[in-house]
């Protein structure tokens, strides 16, 4: 699916970008300033831009309530990888564009005053592509909500595992998923948010298997790279492929959530999903029920804590 | 694409001549992975049913995700292999055209991996181990593979990999490709072939978007260490099954015999632990995985800083970016077209 950019040529002098940004879906120009102001929205047509994990945090939790973990998580060059250019000046030179050490953050917060444990990504941190600092902050964000049994909520915007760090970055696939996994057993929730885009990897690990699958209006969702798909097999793509009204409509997305809705839609989620407090253990060795399924999960939570120290302590 | 799953070669059985060609060395290390690559592919590797054929003594095939149909592209059933019941699962490519078309040239769509999920379920409630033989260039990509939710079906079968409560050896025999292998390659063990390679992405689409065009393939292909041997020194593979010389397709009893032996060995070393132990060993097997470091740095919301709202705020109204000094343009870095990645 070609991609369609913004053409600024006749108007470039008229509309200096870095003070208006073009919408490509209705193509108006829009003034930079109005449009953080209104969530990065377009105002004439709906499309929805890309949001930076600051931004984000700042939408959806209780104001002032956000208090990062694992903040200095930087990823190491395990495959000495160079393209056209060294894995480490890539890093760098997203660090220094974004402002952030990778393309995840997450900490604790609360949303509509109900603590949670939130990662969000950013696509411009090298395209949101999850490597080990990523898959790390998500399953340590996956940890301590286990631990302390609390919602998961994770806002997806990537176009998938990082190349860069080679078969590494696969295996986080396998790291999240399988701490997301001990979150579904033990009954706490996790609420998957996805953003334009959320594909490849990431879209075939934890942001598929939400217990609720939130997205925003056409975002691109999907599994393989819709220029792979094309070439490799041939044939038309199915109108809108890949975009959330098509998970939509084959049953992947539970809703699709305009972003001047979605914090409030997840107000609503999170007391209706809350977790049921286990009763405190008790020494009282007479009263042990004769089935108790989530026990395996609890010794593993336990287990689990000790591991995650820095996480906790944030 | 299809050109390259069919492979170059097109002729059947082995000859002579094969058996006794060593494998050119290249002295350059591109030249080398890429030999590699091609040797992974290579048509005529033994694939599961031809390597079942040779380890078990008995195989019955089980066919059907129950939910949309059956997928030959994986092959998932029940075996005996020296005395000891196993469920096995495991790419199929085609060794011929007109198989290699019918099986989708070895590319599962959904219902591959829930066939995988509902066999290896059926493994864990029998208390049988579970052997996983992964040869993939990766999941189906077309439209069909998306509307069933390939991504969903990879996803829940990793998922279900990690917590399933019986032993589990995964052999990566040929092309080991991204996410549609890593579905049914969640392994307690995690042995691979000598010429096979395990890739994030094809060396073809990795070349593709980072070098702009596929001919680099060999280059990404060293770049991304993608050999067996590089995938131990990572820690993603723990033991590399010698092939014969010449290559796993120059003899297939060869090579099945030393798959056996490797496969046996880890199931009664496995089948020896405790399982909640063994399911806490997978859990740290793959939470280990990852090179990251920690750097010191003020964390963000500690008061004596500005709050983290102020901060947006600041970021917001635009005056942030500006005054970090980059100069960069934080509308245009948020909105360039996707880096895609096929997995
Ligand atoms: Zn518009």
């Amino acid at each position: 699916m070609p991609i369609k950019l913004p053409s600024f040529r006749q108007r470039r002098d008229a509309y200096p970008p870095d003070l208006w940004t073009q919408c490509p879906s209705c193509q108006e120009m829009l003034f930079n300033k109005q449009l953080e102001k209104v969530l990065r929205v377009c105002s004439n047509c709906g499309h929805h831009f890309r949001l930076s994990a600051p931004a984000r945090l700042n939408l959806l939790l209780d104001p002032d309530s956000f208090e990062e973990c694992d903040a200095g998580l930087q990823s190491l060059d395990p495959l000495g990888f160079v393209d056209l250019k060294a894995y480490p000046d890539r890093v760098s030179a997203a660090q220094a564009t974004t402002g952030l050490r990778d393309a995840a953050v997450w900490g604790f917060g609360s949303i509509g005053g109900r603590q949670v444990a939130m990662c969000v990504m950013d696509f411009s941190f090298m395209g949101g592509s999850m490597g080990s600092v990523v898959g790390e902050k998500v399953a340590r964000s996956a940890e301590a909500a286990l631990a302390r049994r609390i919602p998961l909520v994770i806002v997806s915007a990537s176009g998938g595992a990082r190349m860069q760090e080679g078969t590494l970055s696969l295996m986080q696939l396998v790291k999240t998923v399988a701490a997301t996994e001990r979150l579904r057993l033990a009954g706490v929730p996790l609420i998957s948010v996805m953003s334009d885009p959320t594909t490849g990897g990431v879209f075939a690990s934890f942001a598929a298997l939400g217990d609720v699958n939130l997205a925003e209006p056409n975002a691109l969702i999907g599994f393989a790279g819709a220029r792979v798909s094309a070439g490799t097999i041939q044939g038309e793509l199915p109108e809108g492929f890949q975009r959330s009204e098509f998970l939509f409509n084959h049953g992947f997305v539970d809703r699709i959530v305009h972003r001047s809705n979605l914090r409030d839609e997840l107000v609503k989620l999170v007391a209706l999903l809350a977790p049921v407090q286990l009763p405190a253990p008790s020494s009282d060795n007479g009263n042990i029920p004769a089935f108790r399924p989530l026990s395996f999960l609890s010794a593993l939570a336990e287990r689990v804590i000790p591991e995650s120290d820095e996480a906790v302590r944030g | 694409m299809v050109e390259r799953l069919i492979g170059r070669s097109g002729r059947k059985g082995s000859s002579d001549a094969d058996l006794a060609r060593e494998p050119e060395a290249p002295a350059d290390p591109t030249a080398a992975v890429w030999a590699k690559v091609q040797l992974a592919r290579n048509l005529r590797r033994p694939r599961t049913l031809e390597l079942l054929a040779l380890i078990a003594d008995d195989f019955v095939e089980l066919h059907g995700d129950r939910f949309f149909g059956d997928d030959p592209a994986i092959v998932a059933g029940l075996a005996r292999i020296d005395d000891r019941r196993v469920v096995v699962v495991g790419q199929q490519k085609g060794a011929e055209t007109d198989e290699n078309i019918r099986r989708n040239f070895g590319m599962p769509h959904p219902e591959g991996y829930r066939k995988a999920m509902r066999v290896m379920e059926l493994g864990e409630r029998l208390g049988l181990p579970i052997v996983t033989f992964v040869d993939v260039p990766g999941a189906h990509p077309g439209a069909e593979s998306e509307e069933r939710g390939i991504a969903e079906a990879i996803a829940r079968s990793i998922a279900l990999m990690t917590r399933l409560q019986t032993p589990i050896v995964t052999v990566i025999t040929g092309e080991g490709g991204s996410g549609g292998a890593l579905a049914i390659a969640v392994g307690d063990v995690v042995l691979a072939l000598e010429n096979a390679v395990y890739s994030v992405i094809s060396p073809e689409g990795c070349a593709s978007i980072l070098w702009r065009t596929p001919d680099q393939a060999p280059a990404a292909a060293l770049a991304m260490r993608m050999t067996a041997t590089d995938q131990l020194q990572l820690g993603v593979v723990d033991e590399v099954i010698p092939e014969p010389r010449g290559g796993a397709h120059t003899d297939h009893p060869a090579t099945a015999a030393t798959i056996k032996t490797a496969v046996v060995r880890h199931l009664a070393a496995l089948e020896r632990r405790p399982l909640d132990e063994l399911i806490e060993a997978r859990y740290r097997r793959y939470r280990a995985l990852g090179a990251f470091t920690t750097v010191d740095l003020e964390p963000v919301a500690i008061p004596e800083r500005p709050g983290f709202a102020d901060r947006l705020r600041n970021l917001l109204g635009g005056s942030a970016r500006a005054s970090n000094g980059t100069g960069s343009n934080p509308t245009r870095s948020h909105d360039e077209p996707p880096a895609r990645e096929e997995v």
